[in-house]
């Protein structure tokens, strides 16, 4: 595995309970890793699936959805409904060959900094360990057009000539 | 001689099944209106035609190309990007151009897995095992067929399209009234929509041309529809059928749901929607009634392959354009 490996992580919080939980860790001095880059949306109901799946397509290895834990959100239900679409994603993910650990869901309160911290550490950790997602860069590739060809000139040509044993 | 002066028109097919050209024919009539208004230069499926007649011609001497099929193999490329060279207007027509489409799923399998199932798999009489070579040697000389290529493209991930028409097929009333539009700009009396406009569809979705009636949606279990009778007037979502229409655009006057059947979504993702299959696991899993996680992945079991169910049509066209397996073999 390669060490250098830095994980990009995009974190989307809420604002009433996990971005404060985010607060706090800071304020508090509490040390988690800078690879998280956190979004602050008003509410895990506002989690817009097309935002993981952007975020994956442009180059993040991991993606760390939270909200306030279930029957706290500020709008009542909608952490619900960001629990059951992080459940379809996961699947969808999944069979788009993607390994489900690299979407994580956690709910924070806004007194738990230090669960923040630490599941940002543990997920930092994990990814880590899955090593680079590199989606964006295949998406780049994808639209290059150019070194296509000759990239992928082998891919025909190494089923050997005319008989291949069974 | 005077068919020298009509401006020329062009149809070419890619990785496609040939159901748009169908389409074409479909409208009828109006065919006779493209031969009275246009010169045909380039047309597989309809004439005779060589690739080098078309390298022949003057850049840009092409008015309107309607290019279906996605780009599969470097045949592909080059015409896609011969046609690009050639065409005035390059419409990419019909899902498989606009979103890679059925052939666009093969994304998610890496293009060795591919040819093997193609050409060594049980249903396959291939005891020599023999696989196509791009290149090979015959006393007469060495001949070449297209080299796969690791994913599907869409046309536009290959080269600048003017105009888009989605569907799979496009409608055949569709594609009357965007021939109809061509014609009406070629006499002066109307004007060509701007560039990168989806035409020959609505700006809606295909619940907004649906008649079935729609109320608050609650949903315990999903279904097939053969699992139950289904309530001709009411919403196939609301009876648990997972129906597309929710994501995609109109255009096809909600054909599949007024028949009963769900939308599949070949009229790729309603304006302003980033991802589709996004947008559908956002609204599929809004309308679950149950805020418990182990009965939400009782009922998501429901749907049984949630990838094909979102991106059956969109596949080459979403954020991620492929599935890990085959754009991790890329490098290989």
């Amino acid at each position: 595995m390669n060490n250098d490996f830095e994980p990009i992580i995009i974190g989307f919080t809420c604002n009433w309970c996990s971005y404060r939980a985010a607060d706090l860790a800071g304020t508090s001095r509490m040390k988690y890793p800078p690879n998280i880059r956190l979004i602050r949306l008003m509410c895990s109901g506002r989690l817009d699936p097309t935002f993981v799946f952007k975020a994956l397509a442009n180059g993040a290895d991991g993606v760390m959805i939270t909200g306030c834990h279930p029957g706290e959100c500020h709008y009542l239900e909608q952490n619900y409904k960001a629990l059951r679409r992080f459940h379809l994603m996961r699947r969808t993910l999944q069979g788009l060959g993607l390994e489900p650990a690299r979407v994580r869901l956690v709910w924070a309160s806004a007194a738990e900094g230090a669960k923040f911290a630490q599941e940002v550490t543990s997920f930092v950790e994990e990814i880590r360990a899955l090593g680079p997602l590199h989606w964006g860069k295949a998406g780049k590739q994808s639209s290059v057009t150019s070194d296509q060809s000759t990239e992928h000139s082998s891919l025909m040509t190494d089923h050997s000539p005319k008989e291949v044993p069974a | 001689m005077t068919a020298n002066a009509k401006p020329k028109f062009a149809m070419y097919w890619a990785a496609s099944c040939g159901g748009c050209e169908i389409a074409v024919l479909n409208i009828h009539e109006k065919i006779l209106d493209v031969d009275a208004n246009f010169d045909v230069v380039f047309w597989p499926v309809a004439m005779d035609a060589k690739y080098k007649d078309v390298e022949a011609m003057e850049d840009g001497s092409i008015l309107l190309t309607l290019f279906n099929g996605g780009i599969r193999n470097d045949e592909n490329e080059h015409l896609a990007k011969l046609l690009r060279r050639k065409s005035k207007l390059l419409v990419a027509f019909g899902s498989c151009a606009t979103e890679g489409c059925i052939p666009g799923l093969a994304n998610l399998s890496d293009a060795r897995e591919i040819v093997t199932t193609a050409f060594n798999t049980i249903s396959t009489d291939n005891p020599k095992h023999i696989y196509p070579m791009t290149s090979y040697d015959v006393p007469e000389g060495e001949i070449h067929i297209p080299k796969i290529y690791p994913t599907l493209r869409t046309l536009d991930q290959v080269v600048d399209v003017d105009y888009y028409m989605p569907g799979c097929p496009p409608e055949s009333h569709q594609i009357a009234a965007v021939i109809d539009l061509v014609i009406q700009v070629l006499q002066g009396k109307a004007e060509l929509p701007p560039k990168g406009s989806v035409i020959g569809a609505g700006n809606s979705t295909v619940c907004d041309e649906c008649k079935r009636t729609r109320n608050i949606k609650t949903i315990k279990s999903f279904k097939r529809i053969w699992d139950i009778e289904i309530d001709p007037e009411l919403c196939l979502l609301e009876q648990g059928i997972p129906c597309n229409g929710i994501a995609t655009r109109s255009g096809c006057n909600a054909r599949c749901p007024t028949a009963a059947a769900q939308c599949i979504g070949c009229y790729g993702p309603a304006e302003g929607v980033m991802d589709y299959g996004a947008r559908l696991v956002s609204a599929f899993a809004s309308v679950i009634d149950s805020n418990d996680p182990d009965e939400i992945d009782r009922i998501l079991d429901g749907i049984p392959d949630p990838t094909g169910q979102f991106y059956r049509f969109n596949l080459a066209g979403s954020l991620l354009k492929a599935g890990k397996p085959a754009w991790k073999k890329e490098k290989v």
